[in-house]
């Protein structure tokens, strides 16, 4: 093994930084060599997905280290927790639970960690900028930082962000190297007219797309005619890094190291070339929705965590209309963003309809459902993903208009008029 | 009658038990349940099979960065398979074994194999997994 340490580095192994430094600096050492890293490198940021409690495992973790002593010693942002640390009496989370995710939030706190709690730490005043050499976990975010920010992070697992965090230090690989950033895989759209690109459902289902035939690899995508909002970047990455472990996609004329193919590609040939027409979009398209018939037991929005530009194109849709008594309406947002959208006055109109918001968590984090909640409702290619296997919900995809209508008259109402042949 | 291959050991380790293979990427956030050990991915080829104590060959994980919490959980609960067999090496399920040995003194042995290695094995085989990395395999 040639992995070469610093002297910093080897003193932080040695405890000579106090114990939780040599616990990180260990675990981030066996990583560098499986990893084959020859030496390591500075991060000046990071995201912590272990903040998401998943058990006593994962409390015990973060007790360890904060009883240790850990201090992160770079901005360091939270992902979402296991609970909805004010509001999680008004749904079915067990005591025991939210007692003890709540410990894991003291425990990353403790650690001087910022508690954003939420999964688009890139919506925060705490967003990367171009170029700078990050340590995130959460895989959509891994994806937006690199994707749309143009910041370089590997994808780092639960567990292994906050070690980053800790020592400053990461192992010197993948795509915090500007040679491993190029494209590997071209995908062309072909016959994808304006108005399915327009089309709030088409990101998602892309991202959908995207993620099965790349997997970990990185896709560049030529063919898009309308520019995309942040918020359709955003569920873009997301899709993409459920149904693959997609970390960087170069859309061709859209995204900062992507201003053409050859500039998307760099040195590298592509090693496939995939044609992309609306059959594959539809396909994919079904493919999100799982359940058969109406029936409809919630709608929920918001993942990745829904930001203030969606409050805002949510909340006019919602007035002078309510819920219909049997479908319960969330969104799953962060403290920051439902803040501002109760300044902006986009949640009033939303209260009003009979629609709940969570912050700190979701759905899949924290386990707030009641067990008659079977068939829900989403505009999130990552809850559609998600949710049968985590909740053993049946789930509808659609957009968000068609969401609304559907909580308003109690059972699916789709439009698919665009995507029908 | 068995016939023994050699993998690289990313995580040394010995176990046995019963080979449990899909060709596909499995997220084990969604895709494991930490309580039982079954595999709860519906859109996964495994979907509804006992992966406790087995030993699991899957070409990768994939998706959500959680895989290696719900690992760890899976080992402090008992439930996480006997091994893991990759075509590649994968960081994610090398971290939950790595601090799994760190937390709890129990590492999961972690092997990885050539894809044409890798492509032999099938689910109901006998597998014994030795610290230098090579398999033991009865059909």
């Amino acid at each position: 093994m040639n992995l070469r340490l610093s002297d910093e580095d080897q003193a932080r192994l040695a405890g000579e930084y106090g114990p939780a430094n040599r616990m990180a600096m260990s675990i981030l050492v066996r990583m560098a060599e499986v990893s084959g890293a020859s030496e390591f490198m500075d991060i000046t940021a990071a995201h912590i997905d272990s903040a998401i409690y998943t058990g006593e495992a994962t409390m015990e973790f973060a007790e360890r280290l904060a009883s240790l002593g850990a201090r992160v010693v770079v901005p360091t942002t939270l992902n979402v927790s296991g609970v909805d640390e004010h509001g999680w009496r008004e749904w079915a989370v067990p005591p025991d639970w939210a007692d003890k995710a709540r410990r894991q939030m003291v425990a990353y706190q403790a650690m001087g960690a910022v508690p954003t709690w939420t999964c688009a730490p890139y919506q925060t005043d705490m967003k990367p900028v171009f170029g700078q050499q990050i340590a995130w976990g959460e895989s959509n975010a891994i994806c937006f930082a690199n994707t749309v920010i143009g910041a370089r992070t590997e994808r780092y697992p639960d567990l292994m962000d906050i070690c980053a965090a800790i020592t400053g230090r990461v192992p010197a690989i993948g795509l915090h190297l500007p040679e491993n950033r190029a494209g590997q895989v071209l995908v062309r759209l072909e016959g994808v007219p304006r108005r399915i690109q327009e089309d709030e459902e088409f990101y998602p289902v892309l991202g959908h797309l995207l993620g099965q035939l790349a997997q970990d690899r990185i896709p560049v995508v030529t063919g898009l005619v309308v520019a995309p909002t942040e918020d359709q970047l955003k569920a873009l990455c997301a899709a993409s890094a459920c149904s693959g472990a997609v970390a960087l996609i170069h859309l061709v004329g859209v995204t900062p190291e992507a201003p053409t193919v050859e500039a998307a590609f760099g040195q590298r040939v592509p090693e496939q070339t995939v044609v992309l027409t609306m059959a594959e979009l539809r396909a994919a398209r079904n493919e999100l929705t799982t359940a058969v018939g109406e029936k409809l037991d919630l709608v929920v929005l918001g993942s990745p965590h829904f930001s203030l530009a969606e409050f805002q194109r949510l909340a006019p849709l919602l007035v002078g209309r309510e819920r219909h008594p049997e479908v319960r309406f969330l969104v799953t947002s962060s403290r920051m963003m439902s803040h501002l959208a109760e300044q902006a006055g986009s949640l009033a109109p939303l209260r009003r309809f009979g629609g709940q918001v969570t912050v700190d968590t979701c759905i899949l984090a924290t386990p707030m459902l009641p067990p008659e909640i079977k068939v829900l409702m989403t505009n999130s290619a990552k809850y559609a993903y998600y949710a049968p296997g985590l909740l053993s919900t049946q789930v509808v995809f659609g957009k968000l208009e068609d969401c609304v209508r559907s909580a308003v008259s109690g059972r699916v109402e789709r439009d698919h008029s665009l995507w029908e042949e | 009658m068995g016939r023994v291959i050699h993998g690289a050991p990313i995580v040394a380790g010995e176990a046995r038990g019963r080979a449990l293979v899909s060709q596909e990427p499995l997220s084990f956030w969604g895709g494991y349940d930490q309580q039982t050990g079954e595999i709860i991915d519906r859109r996964h080829p495994l979907s509804g099979q006992q992966a406790a104590g087995c030993v699991l060959a899957l070409p990768a994980a994939r998706g959500s960065s959680t895989t290696t919490s719900v690992l760890l959980e899976a080992v402090r609960a008992g439930t996480a398979p006997a091994a893991l067999l990759t075509d590649g090496v994968d960081r994610f399920l090398a971290l939950a074994s790595i601090v799994a040995e760190e937390m709890y003194g129990r590492p999961i042995p972690l092997i990885t194999l050539s894809s044409a290695d890798f492509e032999t094995l099938r689910t109901g085989q006998w597998i014994e997994v030795q610290p230098d990395g090579s398999l033991h395999i009865a059909e």
